[in-house]
């Protein structure tokens, strides 16, 4: 389907310009040289096309071919996408693995989607019904559990003149044909989608439902809604990665889109080996059952990291159409605008800031503006919630790519090296943090737990911004200056930095804490200030507060009490009842 | 590189234009990008270089050993058909090369058919398997706190003047596979060591190859030279020929790698010479927009692959300039590999060895390669809670430097003599010492145990119970 449409006349890297037709369409996907490498269209000018190659351009030379494809770059969607890994132009990595051994050579050419396998497909419409885009039409088991749903395509509609029998069917096998005017159409549960193009939608939904993380800093005191997008900016060492991987494992989405942009290929490993051995909480099956895996390294072609970004998204739109809820991560979105400006440079574009291009901050509003809770076509209801981590230069956040973020997102998980340098994980400050979606999904929290979430949530974040203002004076003078209901401030600061806030993602219990569990810690340390207060307010001095023994049982709680047993807060409830009590006779 | 020879190719007589390290070569057809190519100056003496940008009739060349000599008449230059391939061979350890590749001992080239890409290509993530078997250093600060695994990158950020290349020497001397607490001692299998200088001084070259020699390991160490006085374009090649023989020596040998890198700092510095003379759109500090890229493709070229027994663990070594570690070259190094071991300068002028500043030194692969069945159950606690305590210990410094040391409540002060003793004695230890990961662990808990109990919240109460030996640890 490829035919000539040009020669390449200069190189430089991951850019090649050629001379030639004036019918090649911008972002379109080309092949360039003898060994095809895949390209796409970045400018035109004239009979002269810009063509930046998503592999290694070493060894070609001017006079070699361009072949155009007449398609924008495109990813495949189907059966098949769940458990697989890809590069970043959706190339499946474990056949390249198979065919060219553990290094990755170029020129390499797989379908993305197994034209062998078969689906168990059973139809959900029937000859006769008016289908349109987003139509179900039936399901194939994508894993023993997960429904893929056949959907025609957006684009397409019509009536139904045949419908396969349930049965086993690849994705090349007809599965419908619907009649459009005089001309009947095939369809088959394989259908390609261009990657740069968003995927329509009915209308968007208000972001009130929050994606549960099982990360308490993160869903306790700063939550981010199903649809919603949110940034984890921080120096080297911070820990994006580490929350990244928690977010993946522990969030209630149905689907995981997991993009690993310009990062170390270890990293991508450790998801490959460790994710079809941990348990989905929620379904009870390996969490790599419900994961898709996009890995364009550091070290892998640069114009690909560009586009990895858009593979993710588009997939993860894709689940979305089916009705379910996506949660995609971006890890990391800095390697992708660096990606852009490398290309940019070598284009000669005149910079912006710090070498970035101008359109830096368009880039990232449309990446970010694919996150939505929507109306799907089909009468259903699906999300697509973004976490994309941004790495500033020198863990400055002044820097372009951080403050555009910014912009576009409503949730700002801000990680802190000197918290990291402490071993206090998650490394999120919590007062350089905030999330916009806090009055939003307030009512959830109420229906869910019974509880006044809101209330116990303002509280907890005003002690520790009172905390904050009293370690300044802390500083000057000493602890010993402040009056004892000051420093009863601290100690419960201290409950909730280390109790709640710090959560250890290798340790069973504690990695993964459900919201019941969550809001109960918060409401025990909670009672436990007040009680204390009551006490020290009628001059009970604070060291006997510190030293009660439960104060240790507290902190130790979220490690302590497993999900399934919270009952057992309740005894810690009685601890503090007790033990308070014996203080508050003494000093009544 | 013999095949040069081989190989012939097109020639073209005359440059366009000379400027630094590059020069416009017209009239050529049929070049490939990256294609290597052999200069021959109007005396006859042969240089090489390589095809950065390529247009119709003209190539940009970067010559290695840079441009002093050459004229636009007279210049001879021959496109070899091919990137730039070096050959690699066992025998090469024990041997010193140029930061080419190409032997400076007086010895023969080496005597083989495999020749490999220097520019390497990358491992597929499917065919890479995860590090966890970590390895001895013998050093507390790293053993204890940040664990080194097989396959792993770590750099040293130092600063000038300080003790980095003593705490190479001493890793690459003391470094064997380690093993679970209480295990006996096996005899480690040695690592092959790959050494690369990039900018150094002739007596940092000298400091390690007599290092190497006392200990004995000479024979397994290949050595690849660009000192301080090389011509500065070389560098850039230097670290890949490195790595592509390391990679021949573990992936398709076996062996078990040790990768040293000295000093980045330089070769980001080559690297932004070239991108200036270029006149490329700087980012950061004058240096390149693909900086990072540029880097992980060295970095990256670490860990272990499924196919082959062998590993590769890298350890850049990386002066901060001005000791500052937002600097572009550390703070990239950082974004990409596994961690960081970070030397201060506060500890090395207290005589401290060496001077891990702990609290901003991190392994990001700790966490798989010890605790049970690795090293011992209570590592990870014990470590974060040595970190916990470590890093208020700076605080109440700050304070005290306020309001004074009596003025300190009485746990403070107990957190003031643990953040010393933590210095002198975990810290701390002789250029020649070589501890066990126990002494490591038993030198932990003795400091933690100058602690209060009820501070330990780190580790669980069992631990304290089998551990902890401090003045409450009956109450």
């Amino acid at each position: 389907m490829a035919n000539e449409v040009g020669t390449i006349t200069w190189i430089s890297g991951p850019v090649v310009r050629a001379r030639g037709s004036r019918h090649v369409g911008m972002l379109e996907l080309v092949e360039v040289g003898q060994d095809r490498l895949v390209g796409e269209v970045i400018g035109l000018k004239g009979d002269q096309m810009t063509v930046q190659v998503y592999e290694e351009t070493a060894g070609m030379q001017p006079g070699a071919p361009i072949y155009g494809t007449g398609l924008p770059l495109s990813v495949e969607l189907g059966p098949g996408l769940i458990q697989s890994i890809y590069d970043g132009v959706q190339r499946p990595l474990p056949l390249i693995e198979q065919a060219m051994g553990s290094f990755i050579n170029r020129g390499a050419r797989f379908d993305s989607i197994s034209r062998e396998k078969k689906w168990k497909y059973t139809p959900k419409a029937n000859v006769g019904d008016e289908v349109k885009g987003g139509t179900i039409l039936g399901v194939a088991m994508e894993t023993d559990t997960f429904e893929h749903r056949v959907m025609v395509h957006p684009d397409d509609k019509g009536t139904l003149t045949w419908v396969a029998s349930a049965g086993e069917y690849t994705v090349n096998d007809t599965i419908a044909k619907i009649k459009v005017g005089k001309e009947e159409k095939s369809v088959t549960m394989l259908q390609r989608w261009p990657v740069r193009r968003p995927r329509p939608f009915v209308q968007r939904r208000g972001a009130n439902i929050p994606l549960i993380t099982g990360q308490r800093i993160l869903d306790t005191f700063f939550p981010v809604a199903k649809g919603g997008a949110a940034g984890i900016p921080g120096p080297f060492g911070s820990g994006k990665t580490v929350t990244q991987h928690s977010i993946a494992k522990w969030a209630d989405a149905e689907v995981i889109v997991y993009i690993g942009c310009g990062e170390r290929g270890n990293e991508m490993t450790e998801v490959l080996q460790e994710f079809p051995h941990l348990v989905d909480p929620r379904s009870g099956r390996p969490l790599m059952e419900r994961t898709v895996l996009i890995a364009n390294t550091s070290n892998m072609p640069v114009a690909a990291r560009e586009a990895s970004i858009y593979t993710g998204i588009t997939i993860a739109e894709y689940y979305r159409d089916m009705g379910y809820h996506v949660a995609l991560m971006a890890d990391s979105t800095s390697r992708w605008a660096e990606a852009l400006r490398e290309v940019s440079g070598r284009l000669e574009e005149m910079p912006a800031e710090e070498g970035y291009p101008a359109y830096l901050a368009g880039r990232l509003a449309e990446f970010y503006e694919r996150a939505g809770y929507v109306d799907n076509l089909n009468g259903s209801q699906g999300s697509v919630s973004i976490v994309g981590a941004v790495s500033p230069p020198g863990g400055d956040f002044s820097e372009p790519v951080t403050q555009h973020t910014k912009r576009f997102i409503r949730c700002f998980w801000a990680l802190d090296k000197s918290l990291a340098s402490a071993r206090h994980f998650p490394a999120i400050n919590w007062l350089d943090s905030y999330s916009e979606y806090i009055e939003d999904v307030g009512n959830w929290w109420r229906e869910k737990t019974g509880k006044d979430w809101l209330a116990m949530r303002t509280k907890a974040m005003e002690l520790l911004s009172e905390e904050a203002r009293l370690s300044q004076i802390v500083k000057l003078v000493g602890p010993d200056a402040l009056p004892y209901a000051e420093r009863m401030v601290l100690e419960t600061s201290r409950l909730i930095r280390e109790g709640i806030l710090q959560q250890n993602a290798t340790d069973t219990v504690d990695a993964y804490s459900s919201v019941e569990k969550q809001i109960r810690l918060l409401e025990l340390v909670l009672y436990f200030h007040e009680r204390g207060m009551a006490i020290v307010k009628r001059g009970a001095p604070i060291n006997l507060i510190h030293d009660l023994p439960v104060v240790d049982t507290i902190i130790r709680a979220k490690s302590s009490v497993t999900n399934e047993e919270i009952n057992k807060l309740d005894d810690i409830q009685k601890m503090i009842d007790q033990q308070m009590g014996q203080l508050d006779a003494e000093y009544r | 590189m013999s095949e040069a020879t081989v190989l012939g190719g097109q020639e073209v007589v005359g440059v366009g234009r000379i400027e630094g390290p590059i020069m416009v070569v017209e009239g050529a057809s049929n070049v490939s990008y990256d294609e290597v190519v052999e200069i021959q100056d109007v005396r006859g003496d042969t240089r090489r270089g390589r095809v950065l940008e390529v247009g119709e009739g003209f190539a940009v060349v970067q010559v290695f050993a840079g441009s002093t000599g050459l004229s636009i008449d007279g210049t001879r230059v021959r496109f070899l058909g091919n990137t730039l391939h070096m050959p690699v061979a066992e025998e090469m350890l024990g041997r010193i090369f140029d930061g080419l590749g190409t032997p400076i001992d007086g010895g023969p080239e080496p005597l083989t058919d495999v020749y490999r890409d220097v520019n390497g290509q990358p491992i597929n993530p499917t065919a890479r398997i995860y590090p966890r078997d970590y390895i001895q250093t013998g050093i507390s600060t790293i053993d204890g706190v940040n664990t080194l695994l097989r396959g792993q990158k770590l750099p040293l950020f130092s600063g000038a003047g300080m003790p980095h290349d003593q705490l190479a020497a001493q890793i690459v001397r003391q470094a064997t596979l380690g093993r679970v607490a209480g295990a006996p001692q096996t005899e480690g299998e040695e690592f092959a060591i790959v050494f690369a200088a990039m900018g150094v001084k002739n007596d940092v070259a000298d400091y390690f190859r007599k290092s190497f020699t006392e200990s004995g390991a000479l024979t397994r160490v290949a050595m690849f030279l660009n000192l301080a006085d090389d011509p500065p374009v070389e560098r850039i090649v230097t670290p890949r020929a490195a790595l592509t023989l390391a990679e021949y020596l573990a992936y398709d040998l076996g062996k078990h790698v040790l990768v040293v890198l000295t000093d980045m700092t330089n070769y980001g510095e080559a690297l932004r010479q070239i991108s200036n003379v270029r006149g490329e759109v700087p980012s950061r500090k004058g240096y390149p927009g693909y900086l990072y890229s540029d880097l992980a493709s060295l970095y990256e070229r670490t860990g272990r692959i499924r196919t082959s027994e062998g590993s590769i663990t890298q350890i850049p070594i990386l002066t901060m300039p001005n000791d500052d570690m937002t600097h572009p070259m550390p703070d990239l190094t950082g974004y990409i590999t596994e961690g960081q071991i970070v030397l201060g300068r506060e500890l090395y002028y207290a005589g401290v060895y060496p001077p891990v500043t702990v609290l901003p030194s991190l392994s990001r692969l700790m966490k798989d390669g010890i605790g049970k069945g690795r090293t011992r159950d209570d590592h990870p606690r014990w470590g974060a809670q040595l970190y916990a305590g470590y890093a208020k210990t700076q605080d109440i410094r700050a304070l005290a430097s306020v309001i004074g040391e009596e003025e300190l409540s009485e746990v403070d002060q107990k957190y003031l003599k643990f953040g010393r003793a933590f210095e002198r004695e975990f810290v701390n230890q002789a250029f020649t010492e070589n501890r066990t990961i126990e002494r490591t662990l038993e030198i932990g808990w003795k400091l933690l145990s100058m602690l209060p109990k009820g501070e330990l919240t780190r580790v669980t109460l069992d631990e304290i119970k089998q551990y902890y030996k401090g003045d409450d640890a009956t109450s």
